[in-house]
């Protein structure tokens, strides 16, 4: 807000010194057209702005004044000297409260119902009222606290002196390597030194006079989101956070049209009518929260709602009719390719147009704009919960860093943002091989489409393929190929120029920069590379490619997982039917207890896997609550990853263990949990409360309760009072007392003598073998 | 009209450039390809920290190609929309003033050279074409386009 107001205060001062010439000639002149209009504009411009910052008197004085401009502007009234010296006095008071505004000071209580008097038609031109003293006084404490002093400059000077700078930048390597060459003395050296370090702190400035904090494009986010709520019929909270990240100014502009259309598309079809919330379960109230925060020389930007989410299939099935992709296709699309299709041109998941969002063009051009800086739009929805889009955007868009590689004996640059991982071909874990002329590398049993780059250039190489580096890249927007490169050089923060159009036209570069040797080097546009090279980049990321064509795996039954990483860090996924819920525990329900961890959980205490000791009290511990429909385990891990589908083959693992198999999960392998033998080694202790075999103890013998309660309990049963209505799978009682149901056969009489005498199927009660095989026995007949 | 203009010689020929297109005249040695690019361009070389996109005149005008695979080259070095272009050609002789307003050549021309013809000039040295310098650096696929 106090951005805001120095802003207006910069703006009013602005317009108050380019008024002062026009108001004296309009005095003289007071049918001077083109004079009047600039002072209507300014006190129009000033009640705008004080309806947005309160303050009533500055308004009232303001609306007054261009109530009488406008009646003269049409013509209804003629200028007199008595309007002119009135509005002269409004513009005055307008000035000075704008000093104390400036000084941070609250604008003081007074009366100016004599100047607005002033102005009505026909008034006394004696309006040359004393200022309020209040006004007088606090301008005294103006010139005390000043503000920092600031100019207003123009960008374009600004990008002059920054282009200027990176010339600099350049001049001063070419003179350090022409210094090297050349045998200089030490008072030279040292001179450069200096000039070199004054530079680079000059270049560090220049580069902060053209950040801006990204409140500028926040702050109007609130308004907007409430009209368009309002227009919807809808209620939505908005939560912005992270304003203070800076970026460079022009990202800022360029990044304002698609923040806004995300947040529109967001209140409009993510977030749902009140009554449908309720109907869901959701609050009344939609949440919509808008974050940046930096991550390394990126800026990333969420825009999150918990609304209906995005409904890939329908998406999908839109995309059929539309025509964009083949019926088959669209069925094997995972839920993150079904959200990419959002932005295909010409498709809207909007039942129905509405004047808001919904013409289906948008999302398209929401991409290419982000694309076009060198950012990238992430989706993620969860259907009935909510979506969130990422903006990612680079800080800067003239330094670079990147990775400089070379062929023959020709360097280029590539955009170290697109860098995947970098790994040699002849490594272990990689293998290259043709399919149908077109390579493909294997690294870590993923395939990714191989290209070499000296064959995209039409380069002579000496190296065999096997011989070069692969550099696993990911383009903006697409998926991962491998690009072959005969040497892997160094990482460079490179200052980048646009090419010339003749080189820009090629598709394969993004510009040119030079390199510390001074000779020019070309930056690599790695989606350009992945076209030229021949690379499917969209079908490729829609069909996952090779391994699923491989696998055939269209027809075969897709499982389910939740892919998730453990404590340890692994990759691992668990069947999605055999997760019962997940739990927040906190680290000291967890505990040792009979030989294994247990967690509690509310009245249940179940085994828990996945961890080797209980964690810290104070930490809290995930888990999935596991159940095989009787029994139910505990297993802790650290988050989520994703929900995904096996349709690959499952390769088992050698030795029965806690992971079953791997298998390919979004072109990742991953560990696959093997829960039958989680419950076969855990299992018998946590029964889960329904379906457990009920015992009957008399409730009123101490030994009963004291002694064999928790042996029973511990072989599985429920323990009730003898006295309970309950139908008992097992029914133990002291021997020659009387029966307590007539169910004879599941009884266990319990002798206190060792020997017996009479009675034959009674047990002694220290007979700890004996009266265990009985209750596993009596267990094994109850189910 | 006496504007001043660059005499250079391309392919043998003697032609004008406006020197007022004209930044500098430079001497390149290192050339670094631009693979994949079309074939007038014949490099990228650094003059002052600025990166340069060479043209090769001679296939431009489809008259062959320049032999730039050693030794240095002149060139002139013009701006065209922000950036900055060395034009290859086989020497620079000197700077004259035109004598008259180009006017249209009725006579056939090569068809890489008409494609680049803004007329005949008079100068001192005789009449001589003038070359219009973006029409060069757009180069043959350009026109074909």
């Amino acid at each position: 807000m106090d951005d805001l107001i120095a802003d207006f205060v910069a703006e009013c001062r602005e317009m108050l010194e380019s008024l002062g010439g026009e108001i004296v000639a309009w005095e003289a002149q007071p049918d001077d057209r083109a004079r009047l209009d600039s002072i209507f504009r300014f006190v129009h411009t000033v009640k705008g702005n004080c309806g947005f910052f309160e303050f009533p008197r500055l308004e009232a004085l303001s609306h007054a004044a261009e109530d009488a401009l406008a009646d003269v502007r049409a013509g209804r009234r003629q200028a007199d000297g008595a309007l002119v010296s009135a509005v002269l006095a409004v513009i005055d008071r307008i000035g000075e409260m704008v000093d104390v505004i400036a000084a941070g000071q609250p604008l003081p209580e007074g009366d100016d119902a004599e100047l607005i008097g002033g102005l009505a038609p026909g008034a006394e031109a004696s309006v040359a009222a004393p200022v309020a003293v209040a006004i007088g006084e606090a301008k005294a404490a103006t010139a005390a606290t000043a503000s920092p002093r600031t100019i207003r400059l123009s960008v374009e000077l600004l990008d002059r002196v920054m282009s200027g700078v990176s010339d600099m930048v350049l001049a001063r390597n070419e003179l350090a390597r022409r210094l090297r060459d050349s045998s200089t003395d030490v008072a030279v050296d040292g001179a450069f030194e200096r000039l070199s370090g004054i530079i680079a702190e000059m270049r560090d400035a220049i580069t902060r006079t053209r950040m801006q904090r990204i409140e500028n494009l926040f702050v109007g986010l609130p308004r907007m989101v409430r009209d368009l709520s309002a227009e919807l019929g809808k209620q939505v909270l908005v939560d912005v956070e992270g304003g203070d990240v800076e970026l460079d100014r022009e990202m800022i502009e360029m990044i304002r049209d698609p923040l806004t259309h995300i947040v529109r598309n967001a209140v409009d079809h993510g977030i749902e009518r009140p009554a449908e919330r309720l109907k869901a379960g959701k609050r009344e109230i939609g949440l919509l929260s808008v974050s940046a925060r930096q991550s390394g020389n990126q800026i990333l930007i969420d825009i999150c709602d918990d609304g209906r989410g995005i409904d890939g299939k329908r998406l999908a099935a839109k995309a059929v009719a539309a025509g964009l992709i083949e019926a088959a296709e669209a069925g094997r699309l995972s839920p993150r390719e079904q959200f990419e299709l959002m932005f295909e041109a010409g498709l809207s998941t909007a039942a129905q147009v509405t004047s808001i969002s919904g013409r289906g063009v948008g999302m398209d051009v929401v991409r290419s704009n982000v694309e076009r800086i060198g950012g990238i739009v992430e989706v993620d929805s969860r259907l009935g919960q909510g979506s969130r889009m990422t903006l990612r955007v680079p800080l800067t868009l003239t330094i670079i860093p990147a990775l400089t590689v070379s062929i023959g004996s020709q360097h280029f640059a590539i955009p170290r943002s697109a860098i995947e991982e970098i790994v040699r071909a002849n490594g272990d874990s990689v293998t290259l091989s043709q399919v149908g002329g077109a390579g493909v590398a294997t690294i870590r049993g993923r395939r990714v489409p191989e290209v070499a780059l000296a064959d995209i250039l039409g380069l002579p190489s000496s190296l065999s393929d096997e011989q070069r580096t692969l550099i696993v890249l990911r383009p903006a927007g697409g998926d991962v190929f491998a690009l072959a490169v005969d040497k892997v050089h160094d990482h460079e923060e490179l200052v980048v120029k646009p090419a010339a159009p003749a080189v820009m036209a090629t598709g394969l570069y993004a510009g040119t920069t030079l390199a510390d040797d001074g000779s020019p080097i070309l930056l690599f546009d790695p989606a350009g590379l992945a076209r030229v090279g021949g690379v499917k980049l969209e079908s490729q990321e829609r069909a996952r490619g090779l391994v699923d064509v491989a696998s055939a795996s269209a027809e075969r039954a897709r499982v389910p997982v939740l892919l998730f990483r453990t404590l340890d860090g692994a990759r691992r996924a668990v069947r999605l039917a055999s997760v019962d819920r997940i739990e927040d525990v906190s680290g000291s329900a967890v505990q040792w207890g009979a030989g294994q961890l247990r967690v509690q959980l509310g009245e249940a205490i179940l085994p828990l896997a996945g961890c080797d000791e209980p964690p810290p009290a104070d930490v809290k511990l995930r888990m999935f609550r596991l159940s095989d429909g009787e029994a139910e385990i505990g297993l802790a891990f650290l988050e989520v990853i994703d929900m995904a589908e096996i349709s690959g083959d499952i390769i088992p693992a050698e030795l029965p263990g806690e992971v079953g198999g791997v298998a390919l999960i979004n072109g990742e392998p991953a560990e696959l949990v093997d829960v039958h033998w989680l419950f076969a080694r855990h299992r018998g202790t946590g029964r889960s409360s329904g379906g457990q075999a009920v015992c009957k103890l008399p409730g009123d013998d101490p030994w009963m309760q004291n002694m064999l309660r928790p042996i029973v309990e511990n072989a599985g049963y429920r323990v009730v009072g003898t006295d309970s209505d309950e139908p008992a799978d097992l029914v133990v009682a002291a021997a020659g007392t009387a029966l307590p149901a007539n169910d004879e056969a599941r009884t266990i009489w319990l002798r206190s003598e060792p020997e017996a005498n009479g009675s034959e199927r009674s047990i002694y009660r220290y007979d700890r073998a004996g009266l265990m095989m009985a209750l596993s026995a009596a267990a094994g007949g109850a189910k | 009209m006496n504007a001043l203009l660059l005499l250079v010689t391309v392919a043998g020929q003697r032609v004008a450039l406006p020197a007022s297109a004209v930044e500098s005249v430079v001497e390149l040695d290192t050339l670094i390809p631009v693979p994949r690019a079309a074939s007038h361009v014949a490099g990228l070389s650094a003059l002052r920290s600025r990166v340069l996109t060479v043209i090769d005149c001679m296939r431009a005008l489809e008259l062959g190609a320049t032999d730039v695979s050693d030794g240095i080259h002149e060139a002139a070095v013009v701006e065209l929309d922000g950036h900055h272009y060395a034009l290859l050609v086989d020497s620079v002789e000197d700077v004259v003033e035109a004598r008259s307003d180009p006017a249209p050549l009725r006579a056939a021309m090569g068809r890489g050279w008409e494609a680049v013809s803004l007329g005949l000039v008079e100068t001192d040295d005789g009449p001589l074409l003038l070359v219009d310098v973006a029409a060069l650096i757009g180069g043959v696929e350009a026109r074909a386009a």
